[in-house]
């Protein structure tokens, strides 16, 4: 406890230190079962910089909860001959590195990962890069830490996309996992729901009302050039992309009730999926693109179902008390998560397609909208503190939670983005 | 006070036995609507002076929906959790409202249903839009036209209480039946 509270004071002190303008604050409670404890040495030249490497990646590695971060006290090798191992007995790991101006402008930014124990190098890369890109080097150089130390990719380079309401004010805002890095895709007076992102982090598809009634649009990231997928009478919602990204799944209300049809993603070859039910919302596509998972009432109340991503007969998968709401499956495929009400709580689960077993990984609150990152570890989901709207994530044993505050406004509908192609 | 709503009521009355006889539908395309119903000529208080001695008010516009006393001032209908069936209290509401609709053809009202916080906002989006689309298909049996309904969901997207107890709840499960 003493460690995750000495930690939680470092990263606010991390985060008052930092230069570039953080728009979240961030909370971490609990901790991993096995916690590695690793030191990441201030890297050699990095305070001629604006943005200091080191801290952005000892920040990445204690948010992940998997990691506890040693003082380095003072000592300050920067190349591994200068590396004393005696010295570092309370770290299995260690971080080490350089930053350098170059004459073109640019920085060439070296670093290497080193097991204190069998006292090797375990990984190490040197890049070159614009000054501007130095937190995404941090976010790199700590996902090759992450996947080296605990077999799993990192998620430190992905984004992340939400609305932020402030007032009647609404935007789209596109970060970075941490929180930095805001870029606001779109900004309505009009309410914004449903962001998803294309398999290839190109595309956002979205819902607003700024047309009174809710509408689907893609909008690309790289030019901001919007188009109108679904604009029926009625209400046009839940977009969700197919893997290959060939396909929307969308919601509309044109013909009575609500129901599955997929659309392509310019708007045309339009076709209908679901016929019963009277509300069958949320579709979501399982990772192979065979499947799709959505919310109905069917049953007589709101549950999770599942049928052939080309329609047909569908399956129900919640049983448990009280509704459940919003699946979305795991990057594996074999778990899906989703918002589960009772008792006038909202709760994060998740539920194994093969044991069909509930798992709460939250207290439960008003927490609402869960997606998974895209290696599977943590979930993102919206809920609330202070009377405002935050955003959240639990790591997908339930152990480490982390809320993150926004400097203004309530935040809505968060969506994990996809690993991005370097 | 009382008298004057008495009063008022009267020439309500007369007006609407007045406007009965020639039934002139009034043709939304060649009229300039609104204008309409004002124009047309009050008949001469001249009993209701006998009971109501007040000053008899001015020829007031005399549609129906903007009088306050009128059930069409009530514009909402309220339901209970997870449900869209409009409710017995409301039906004399829906009802008077379609009635309105079939005797002013070239009114036109937009029902915007509205749901609680508690389901996922995709979820509420579905239930506000079948609870619109039940008013309507209300407002349809009791002869309003198609094309004067027009049907939008806001989900939870537009609380009108924000607080996460009942009392903000009830007050968010509702249409609103707005004229345009």
């Amino acid at each position: 406890m003493a460690g995750v509270l000495r930690c939680f004071c470092l990263l606010v002190l991390l985060c008052a230190a930092l230069p570039a303008r953080a728009s979240l604050e961030i909370e971490i409670i609990g901790a991993g079962e096995r916690q590695i404890p690793i030191a990441v040495v201030p890297f050699a030249g990095e305070e001629k910089f604006a943005q200091s490497i080191s801290t952005v990646v000892a920040a990445d590695l204690a948010r992940s909860g998997l990691f506890r971060l040693v003082d380095p006290a003072g000592r300050l090798p920067r190349e591994p001959s200068e590396v004393v191992y005696a010295d570092w007995a309370g770290a299995d790991a260690l971080v080490i590195g350089s930053v350098t101006e170059q004459i073109n402008g640019r920085v060439a930014v070296k670093f290497r990962l080193l097991d204190t124990i069998k006292q090797v190098e375990l990984t190490g890369q040197s890049v070159s890069a614009r000054n501007s890109q130095l937190r995404a080097i941090a976010h790199r150089i700590s996902d090759m830490i992450y996947e080296k130390l605990t077999g799993d990719a990192g998620v430190f380079s992905t984004r992340i996309a939400y609305v932020n309401r402030q007032g009647k004010i609404n935007r789209l805002v596109v970060a970075d996992s941490d929180g930095y890095g805001e870029q606001t895709v779109l900004t309505a007076s009009e309410p914004i729901m449903s962001p998803a992102w294309s398999p290839d982090g190109s595309h956002l598809a979205y819902v607003t009302f700024e047309q009174g009634h809710a509408v689907v649009y893609v909008q690309s990231l790289l030019t901001n050039q919007r188009v109108t997928v679904a604009n029926f009478s009625g209400s046009n919602s839940a977009p969700a992309w197919s893997p290959d990204g060939k396909q929307l799944a969308v919601v509309l209300t044109r013909d009575g009730g609500s129901h599955i049809y997929l659309v392509r993603p310019d708007g045309s070859g339009l076709r209908r999926l679901t016929f019963s039910g009277e509300i069958d919302t949320e579709p979501n596509f399982s990772p192979d693109g065979q499947s799709l998972l959505f919310t109905s009432d069917r049953g007589g109340s709101p549950q999770i179902y599942r049928m052939p991503a080309d329609g047909g007969a569908a399956e129900r998968l919640t049983f448990e008390g009280g509704n459940n709401f919003s699946p979305r499956h795991s990057p594996d495929g074999k778990s899906f998560t989703f918002a589960h009400l009772t008792n006038g709580s909202f709760y994060i689960a998740t539920q194994d397609f093969e044991t069909r077993q509930m798992q709460l990984l939250t207290e439960g609150g008003w927490e609402k909208k869960p997606s998974f990152a895209p290696n599977g570890k943590l979930i993102l989901f919206a809920s609330e503190a202070q009377g405002r709207g935050i955003l959240s994530t639990v790591s997908s044993d339930g152990r480490v939670k982390q809320r993150m505050y926004p400097q203004t406004g309530d935040i809505r509908e968060p969506v994990w983005g996809p690993f991005l192609k370097q | 006070m009382k008298k004057i709503v008495i009063g008022f009521l009267l020439v309500n009355l007369l007006a609407a036995c007045a406007s009965q006889k020639p039934k002139e539908e009034p043709k939304a395309e060649v009229k300039p609507a609104p204008v309409v119903e004002a124009a047309k000529p009050a008949p001469a208080p001249a009993p209701a002076a006998v009971v109501a001695p007040a000053p008899a008010p001015a020829p007031v516009a005399v549609d129906p929906l903007n009088d306050p006393n009128s059930i069409l001032a009530k514009r909402s209908t309220y339901y209970p959790f997870d449900v869209y069936v409009v409710q017995e209290a409301d039906k004399p509401l829906v009802e008077a409202h379609a009635k309105y609709l079939s005797e002013h053809g070239n009114r036109k009202v937009r029902l915007e249903g509205n749901c609680d916080e508690r389901g996922s906002n995709e979820y509420n989006l579905g239930l506000g839009q079948r609870r619109a689309d039940g008013v309507k298909k209300m407002l349809q049996v009791g002869g309003a036209k198609d094309g004067q309904l027009e049907t939008v969901s806001y989900g939870e997207e537009k609380p009108r209480q924000t607080c996460h107890e009942e009392k903000c709840w009830k007050e968010n499960r509702r249409t609103d039946l707005n004229y345009r």
